[in-house]
């Protein structure tokens, strides 16, 4: 690992000044992706600006939301009332991601800053427009079957590995920063990026800007929510393609839908059109079959990730079916 | 590297409270600018033009740490890019602890912060100032084993015993956290710990055993 200097404030101001004024200093939180990608040398900031001491641990509910800290835990969400009682689906998304140990290491914040997983961006051997902007893209010729389906270009393919994020995509969650230039909210959808030509950049947070919570709003999806996560072995391993699916159900009509995927895009991937094709339809496999077919629209695949253009809408099926407990 | 056997990640235990004598900082001077030459090329050049040398040497500055580690206190002074593995295994040699793949792929490293199991590999030491750890060497009661470590004696909960010590400390965990119900939930709950040689099930009868026996773990 480089070395760096290290610095713990203890107010949020202190950490973003930090960070605003160092153009090579950067925030740690659990570190579970970071120090990973710094043994690497993947990424080498001169300064690590430690916020575990910042007070941003809280879970409330804040204006018809639950309002979630930027450094509460991953296994702390999960296993929160609160949460578990407004919003299952998230809970179930953090429950599906890696493992209990990383859970009880990770944050909220951290989750949505994690980097992607291709294999090309932490091999520091080959090219890689995220990692090396300009260097090319190794995955589009190469061993692409993580990659994405959607929304991806010529320069990058990559996937957002988070489960968390597909959750919080379907729920219009909004995430609350605080910056240089004072506080903000971005809307969780917009909040990461597509790759476009600049896939090293991922997400729209300035520098020095800091995440400080994320709001999920009141719904009506408690009762029917599933996330789905189909991946290599039982646990422990990232999505090859995740669903995270919530209807509000009356008489078995569909008033409400969300739906995200996750495994097949650069970001988490809300599936807006595919939402209205369920509102206002019954409950059936066929309203489902239908929605997919919508939610498939313009996925394209490389060479070894054709799989997923069948596994993905199956998913939707199969999660949607369980949401609604027709599974 | 032979650079990294002269400039260990931290220093000897002796040295902790006293001022680094004058020809070891000039020595760490030197070996740090040798690092950042050899490691970050790009930020050696841009350091040059701010001062080059105190530049360097301010970031290879130690921080001091308190650690309480099973029960005893440790005043530490750490170059921050110590893991809490390494500083456990190399520093204070608590060797149980083991480092599979430093990556947080295995979980051969768990350890409990505060009580919560957690990978070592992927922590700064410096991060956990002030928090209490315990590790494998920390659960017995002196020579009395811990009901976890007779449990994977009896169920042959190992074979080469590498990933053993992380699997015991998640096994603790499991069960403190409320996740061992079911085989299905302990299987689930413990699949941060990677076992090459397949002692799973075996494994998965331990913990039921010590669940079941309803001993305070």
């Amino acid at each position: 690992m480089n070395q760096f200097q290290y610095v713990r404030p203890t107010k949020n101001k202190a950490a973003i000044d930090t960070v605003t004024k160092d153009p090579n200093a950067t925030f740690i939180a659990g570190g579970t992706n970071l120090l990973d990608l710094m043994k690497r040398g993947v990424v080498m900031p001169e300064k690590l600006v430690d916020i575990n001491k910042l007070p941003l641990r809280k879970i409330e509910k804040e204006s018809g939301a639950v309002r979630i800290g930027a450094l509460a835990l991953n296994g702390v969400v999960a296993e929160d009332k609160l949460v578990l009682e407004k919003h299952p689906l998230l809970a179930q998304a953090l429950d599906a991601g890696a493992s209990a140990q990383l859970r009880n290491m990770a944050t909220v914040g951290g989750n949505m800053m994690q980097r992607t997983r291709c294999p090309y961006f932490y091999d520091t051997a080959l090219p890689c427009n995220k990692r090396e902007p300009g260097t090319g893209c190794s995955a589009i010729e190469g061993y692409n079957r993580m990659h994405a389906i959607f929304g991806f270009s010529d320069k990058c393919i990559a996937t957002h590995p988070s489960d968390m994020g597909v959750a919080l995509a379907a729920l219009d969650a909004t995430v609350l920063v605080s910056g240089p230039k004072g506080d903000r909210k971005i809307p969780f959808v917009d909040f990461h990026r597509l790759p476009g030509d600049t896939p090293q950049i991922e997400t729209n947070l300035q520098k020095g800007e800091l995440i400080v919570a994320v709001d999920v709003p009141e719904n009506n999806f408690a009762k029917h929510a599933h996330y789905l996560k189909v991946r290599d072995r039982a646990s422990y391993a990232f999505a090859l393609v995740s669903v995270a699916a919530a209807l509000d159900i009356e008489n078995n009509t569909i008033k409400d839908a969300r739906l995200a995927m996750g495994g097949v895009a650069h970001k988490p991937w809300r599936l807006t059109e595919a939402e209205k094709a369920l509102v206002g339809k019954p409950v059936s496999e066929h309203t489902f079959r239908q929605a997919a077919e919508v939610a498939m629209r313009g996925a394209r695949a490389f060479e070894h990730n054709q799989y997923k253009l069948k596994l993905a809408p199956n998913s939707i099926v199969q999660a949607l079916k369980t949401a609604a407990g027709l599974a | 590297m032979a650079f990294e056997k002269d400039c260990p990640h931290a220093l000897p235990e002796s040295s902790d409270h006293k001022p680094p004598h004058e020809a070891r900082r000039m020595f760490l001077k030197q070996s740090s600018i040798l690092t950042a030459f050899a490691l970050t090329p790009g930020v050696a050049v841009k350091a040059a033009d701010l001062k080059f040398e105190e530049k360097v040497a301010a970031a290879f500055e130690q921080v001091k740490v308190t650690l309480e580690i099973n029960g005893k206190k440790h005043k530490l002074s750490l170059e921050p890019r110590t893991t809490l593995l390494d500083l456990l295994r190399e520093r204070l040699q608590l060797t149980g602890t083991k480092k599979g793949c430093d990556y947080g792929q295995c979980g051969a490293c768990t350890v409990h912060v505060d009580g919560q199991r957690v990978n070592s590999c992927l922590t700064l030491a410096v991060m956990q100032d002030g928090k209490k750890v315990t590790t494998i060497e920390g659960l017995a009661d002196g020579d009395n084993l811990h009901p976890m470590q007779e449990a994977f004696i009896k169920h042959d909960g190992f074979q080469c015993g590498y990933c053993t010590p992380g699997q015991i400390m998640s096994a603790v965990a499991c069960i403190r956290e409320g996740h061992a119900d079911s085989d299905e939930e302990i299987r689930e709950y413990m699949s941060g710990n990677i076992c090459r040689c397949g002692a799973y099930p075996n494994i998965v009868n331990a913990i039921k055993e010590v669940k079941n026996g309803g001993l305070k773990v």
